[in-house]
């Protein structure tokens, strides 16, 4: 069938004789299987992707009705007098909200969601490779970011409750309890992310090692899929970045803890450093929370379009530009922070320059979807939602990078806007896409079409209607994590649009319902899957839905050709799988 | 996946030729890289800006005891490098005496630090928000410096010293494989990535004993 | 509130400025997105799939790649250089114009205050008097601000006169403008400095003219009269309104 039968793989330490039961524990729980620890990370992190919509969802209440008697907060009955007064919540824990929806969200969720994930799932898979290079450490990978997340949870109920700085944790209000009314909370919150970090970067340090050692035979770098391109680079960025941001939040620790100065002006130290610390590794980071759904929209829409991508070598070159010229443009946060102008100019130009490679794949998206035979199962759906939602989230970004209009535009809802619709629009859909599209191959059961589409239609125009509203808030002049904007006579008259926002974001909030049960209910009852439902190309396509541990059952795919030969002329189908050995009608060169 | 196994597998190539530990191991090192990279950045920084928190070299810290410490760490990975040849001639009784002597010496550096640190404690140099009246030596009077002296002092040199904590911790568990006869002359992956880690921690040292203590 | 995108009244002289590089962006993004989006649209109507066809089997064009990658270029590269100019005027202290004001402002929980340098025309000495939340400046004069905060990174937000600043503990960072219509507009706070950051909010009032000198003389009087007892004190708490004749005339 699809994969020739080739030698076994010796029977060495890296052959898998388990063919007696291994412990529910080992197996389930402890397993040092990839595809396990992805969908661990997957589970986890859908957990984390709902606390932090629920996050979300109390501070909108508050916004479109502040500090309303009339309109008390949903729940507020339950929460602890200190954060909910009489159905009001109070302003600290609002700044709290702020934080840790922006925290978890960042961290938690939309992170493990593309990395923790995908990076484990599919690596191996895509390259042929029975696991990851190093499995064992890819299990504390996991059960690193466990506590880490439990700590951040723990944080709203100590006292002072949880981090309120913001999720940039801005010294001096982070140093100082005296300043934000938290210190156990900010602590908790620093000891959490060092931990997430930590797990994140030995994560990383498995990918580029698996990708670089244990390719399948035949394939070369210029034959991996979009996805494995993708998630090496982010894996590059997290390597490199995340120690930066572990460096600073010690600091930072130490500040609050033991009454050190590196960012308190009193002892000597430069609130401005840790801005430049937490945006050096803060620019790479967001990079590292879009790329890898770059690359699952590549492949899917190449495989809904029935065409080999546009521009392969450009996309490649292009993803490992980002991955370059993201280290360059950290200042482009911090326009407005008091670092020399002339630093500024240099941070606009390089912050300009980054647009260019990211409208190159916005160019050959569309060529890839131009001529095609579109197959628009769900998962297309999601793709192409990315693509025009990120368009936009994209294009936002020029004006903050233009350094004179960021300066009525910084810190306020546009800023806010633009974040979300590449992280959400971009990303969540990108995860959306990739979840519905590689379940079949994680659990051997297909989720629904019709659901799908319709979780796809609900989301997409509630996203938009939510979220675009706010590019107006923003030039409008309502600034970034207020409590009440009614407070500033200028911003009354946007109140309505507030209102607007909130309720579109319930009903947003209340559509994932849909996709929540989509993917539960599948899981037991789900249509069975076959080894390849979308007629797919790429490695993973050839082994089982689910996959045995080690894969291929020992058996080594050989590879031959790229991952985007949809409607070659040589071959009959539609599609010509890797690891496909026909002979070609005529003899042609297999070109890229 | 052992040295074994990888080279059984005939993969596309890795384009370096690196068995899997082994590119970990340096892929993991580049990372250690940019940690001490914020560290020692942010001092340079915090320095620069506020010279006259920071003592001129000697007057605090003791670089004569510091600088035999630092040869003390050269020694070891002289130590650890003949570890390796050894094992690479399949010498288990040469692996065995060279890897115990980098255990031994490396513990000693660092309880050469942990009395650096006692003393420099007792004499007020502490990393807390006051400024410290560390004395010099010979009676002469307290230094006047600022916070900032102490908290990236101890830091630096606090997370250079877990890392060789960590490292010793690793080489001890090395060395007992290596009395077990775990190497051999075709297998010794995990001497090899001892070594690379440790040699890096040595590296680190060097830098951070020249910026911290020399200049 | 103006149009679309609903951009405060501007009443600074480079507001325009930025003004209009925001309207020109948002025309090239504009037309970008339209073009983009309608094009997908498109796309997706014509070659929706049909059976038994394949789709057209390219993997790429090098010359469309050369082509929308110069374009995109171009055009960024462009409004980097018509943006570098202006930002430069507007944040770089060596390019700042002589001021007519010159004025301390400290931030800090939650509060901004305002101090003016009194009737010697210098800041640091001894008949400077302070305001608390209240910017009073005369029109058609260029203000040099010094910024300074007391505790957290707060950020002087001025939206009529499209000015925005971090003020930072451990720095003073300049910053000028110079406002053209006199009346009531808004100070605010753009960087979270803790629980009351939503209420840090102050009042900016522009004089015509000689209601400037009497504004000012008014309040060198008090700070003279009051010099008898207390050291020269905070003025009125909070937001107080401006003068009803100023705010009558020309409120926006």
């Amino acid at each position: 069938m699809s994969t020739i039968a080739v030698p076994h793989e010796a029977h060495a330490a890296g052959a898998h004789e388990h063919h007696e039961a291994i412990p529910f524990i080992r197996r389930y729980i402890f397993s040092t299987d990839h595809k396990i620890i992805g969908i661990q990370f997957l589970f986890m992190s859908l957990f984390f992707l709902l606390v932090g919509g629920l996050l979300a969802m109390a501070m909108r209440w508050q916004l479109a009705w502040p500090s309303n008697p009339d309109m008390p907060l949903p729940g507020g009955s339950v929460l602890p007098e200190t954060m909910v007064t009489d159905g009001i919540m109070l302003p600290e824990f609002y700044n709290a909200l702020v934080t840790m929806h922006g925290t978890i969200m960042v961290f938690f969720a939309i992170m493990p969601l593309l990395v923790g994930v995908w990076a484990n799932y599919l690596i191996p898979l895509q390259i042929g490779a029975p696991d990851m290079a190093f499995p064992r450490l890819n299990m504390a990978s996991f059960w690193l970011a466990v506590p880490a997340g439990l700590l951040m949870l723990a944080s709203f109920f100590v006292v002072g409750g949880a981090a309120n700085a913001g999720w940039t944790g801005y010294a001096t209000l982070s140093t100082s309890e005296v300043y934000s009314g938290v210190k156990l909370g900010q602590q908790l919150w620093c000891v959490s992310l060092v931990i997430l970090g930590f797990s994140s970067l030995i994560g990383a340090v498995n990918y580029i090692t698996t990708l670089i050692n244990m390719r399948a035979p035949g394939l070369t770098w210029f034959r991996l899929p979009l996805s494995t391109w993708a998630l090496f680079v982010t894996s590059v960025l997290i390597l490199l970045a995340v120690p930066i941001l572990a460096g600073g939040l010690i600091m930072l620790f130490f500040d609050i803890t033991i009454d050190t100065t590196f960012f308190r002006p009193e002892g000597g130290g430069q609130p401005l450093l840790w801005q430049h610390l937490f945006w050096f590794f803060g620019h790479p980071e967001v990079y590292i929370l879009i790329l890898p759904a770059m690359g699952f929209v590549s492949d899917i829409l190449a495989n809904g379009a029935r065409k080999p991508i546009f521009g392969y070598h450009a996309m490649v070159w292009a993803i490992v530009g980002i991955g370059f010229i993201g280290w360059v443009v950290w200042g482009h946060h911090m326009f407005m922070s008091g670092m020399n102008p002339m630093l500024g100019g240099f941070f606009m130009v390089t912050t300009l320059i980054i647009a260019v490679p990211s409208a190159i794949k916005t160019f050959n998206w569309l060529g890839t979807v131009w001529g095609g035979n579109i197959r628009f199962h769900a998962p297309m759906l999601y793709a192409l939602g990315f693509v025009s939602l990120f368009v936009i989230g994209g294009l936002s970004g020029i004006f903050l990078a233009a350094g004179p209009v960021d300066i009525p535009l910084h810190d306020t809802y546009f800023v806010v806007a633009h974040i979300h619709y590449v992280l959400v629009g971009g990303s969540l859909f990108g995860i959306f896409a990739a979840i519905t599209f590689w379940y079949p191959k994680m659990f051997g059961r297909m989720m629904s079409e019709m659901l799908g589409k319709i979780h796809f239609a609900l989301t997409f125009i509630f996203f938009n209607l939510t979220f675009f509203p706010m590019h107006m808030l923003g030039s409008g002049g309502m600034m970034r994590r207020l409590y009440d904007p009614t407070q500033y006579p200028y911003l009354q008259p946007q109140q309505d649009t507030n209102v607007f926002i909130t309720i579109n974001a319930l009903l947003l909030f209340g559509t994932q319902l849909i996709f929540a049960f989509n993917f539960l209910w599948n899981l037991w009852k789900g249509k069975r899957a076959t080894e390849n439902p979308w007629e797919a190309n790429s490695l993973e396509w050839s082994a089982p839905s689910p996959p045995p541990h080690g894969n291929w059952g020992g058996v080594v795919p050989i590879v031959n050709r790229g991952p985007y030969e949809y409607s070659a002329p040589e071959a009959e189908a539609d599609y010509w799988p890797q690891t496909d050995v026909a002979a070609p009608v005529r003899a042609a060169p297999v070109s890229h | 996946m052992s040295t074994a196994a990888a080279a059984t597998l005939d993969r596309a190539g890795s384009g370096f030729g690196v068995y899997n530990m082994k590119l970990g191991m340096w892929v993991f090192l580049l990372s250690e890289v940019m940690f001490f990279t914020g560290l020692i950045g942010a001092y340079i920084i915090l320095r620069f800006a506020n010279p006259d928190q920071f003592a001129q070299p000697g007057v605090v810290l003791n670089v004569p005891l510091t600088a035999l410490n630092t040869f003390i760490l050269i020694c070891s990975s002289v130590t650890m490098v003949k570890a390796f040849a050894e094992i690479e001639q399949g010498n288990q009784k040469g692996l065995r005496m060279y890897l115990l002597a980098t255990v031994i010496l490396g513990m000693i550096f660092l309880g050469i630090q942990a009395v650096e640190y006692t003393v420099l404690t007792h004499e007020g140099f502490v990393p807390m928000s006051s400024s410290y009246d560390a004395l010099g030596r010979d009676g002469t009077p307290p230094v006047e410096g600022g916070p900032l002296y102490g908290a990236t002092f101890y830091t630096m040199t606090g997370f250079h010293g877990t890392h060789v904590t960590i490292g010793v911790l690793c080489m001890m568990f090395t060395t007992f494989q290596a009395f077990r006869g775990r190497y051999t002359a075709e297998s010794h992956g995990g001497v090899e990535i001892m070594g690379l880690y440790w040699h890096f921690v040595d590296l680190v040292w060097i830098i951070l004993f020249t910026i911290v203590y020399l200049i | 509130m103006d149009g679309f995108w609903r951009l405060p009244q501007n009443i600074a002289t480079f507001g325009g400025d930025i003004d209009r590089m925001f309207i020109i962006i948002a025309w090239i993004t504009g037309i970008v997105f339209v073009a983009v989006e309608a094009l997908l649209l498109f796309y997706l109507i014509k070659y929706r799939g049909k059976p038994g066809r394949k789709a057209v089997f390219t993997h790429g064009n090098s010359r469309l790649e050369i082509i929308w990658t110069t374009a995109t270029a171009l055009i960024v590269v462009v409004i980097g250089i018509m943006s570098r100019g202006l930002w430069l005027d507007i944040k770089d202290p060596r390019r700042f114009p002589e001021p007519g004001l010159e004025l301390r402002i400290t931030a800090k929980q939650f509060e901004w205050n305002v101090t003016y340098p009194g009737a010697d025309g210098q800041l640091d000495t001894a008949d400077d008097f302070v305001k608390r939340n209240q910017l009073h400046v005369p029109v058609n004069v260029p203000v040099k601000v010094d910024l300074e905060s007391e505790d957290v990174i707060h950020s002087f937000y001025l939206p009529e006169l499209r000015l925005k600043q971090d003020a930072v503990p451990g720095m003073t960072i300049e910053a000028w403008f110079e406002a053209t219509e006199p009346g009531a507009y808004t100070v605010g706070c753009a960087e979270l400095c803790g629980l009351g950051h939503y209420r840090m909010r102050g009042s900016m009032t522009v004089y015509a003219g000689t209601e400037w000198d009497t504004w000012y003389q008014q309040e060198i009087q008090a700070v003279a009269a009051a010099a008898g007892g207390a050291a020269p004190l905070a003025g009125v708490e909070g937001d107080a309104a401006p003068p009803a004749d100023v705010a009558a005339a020309h409120v926006h």
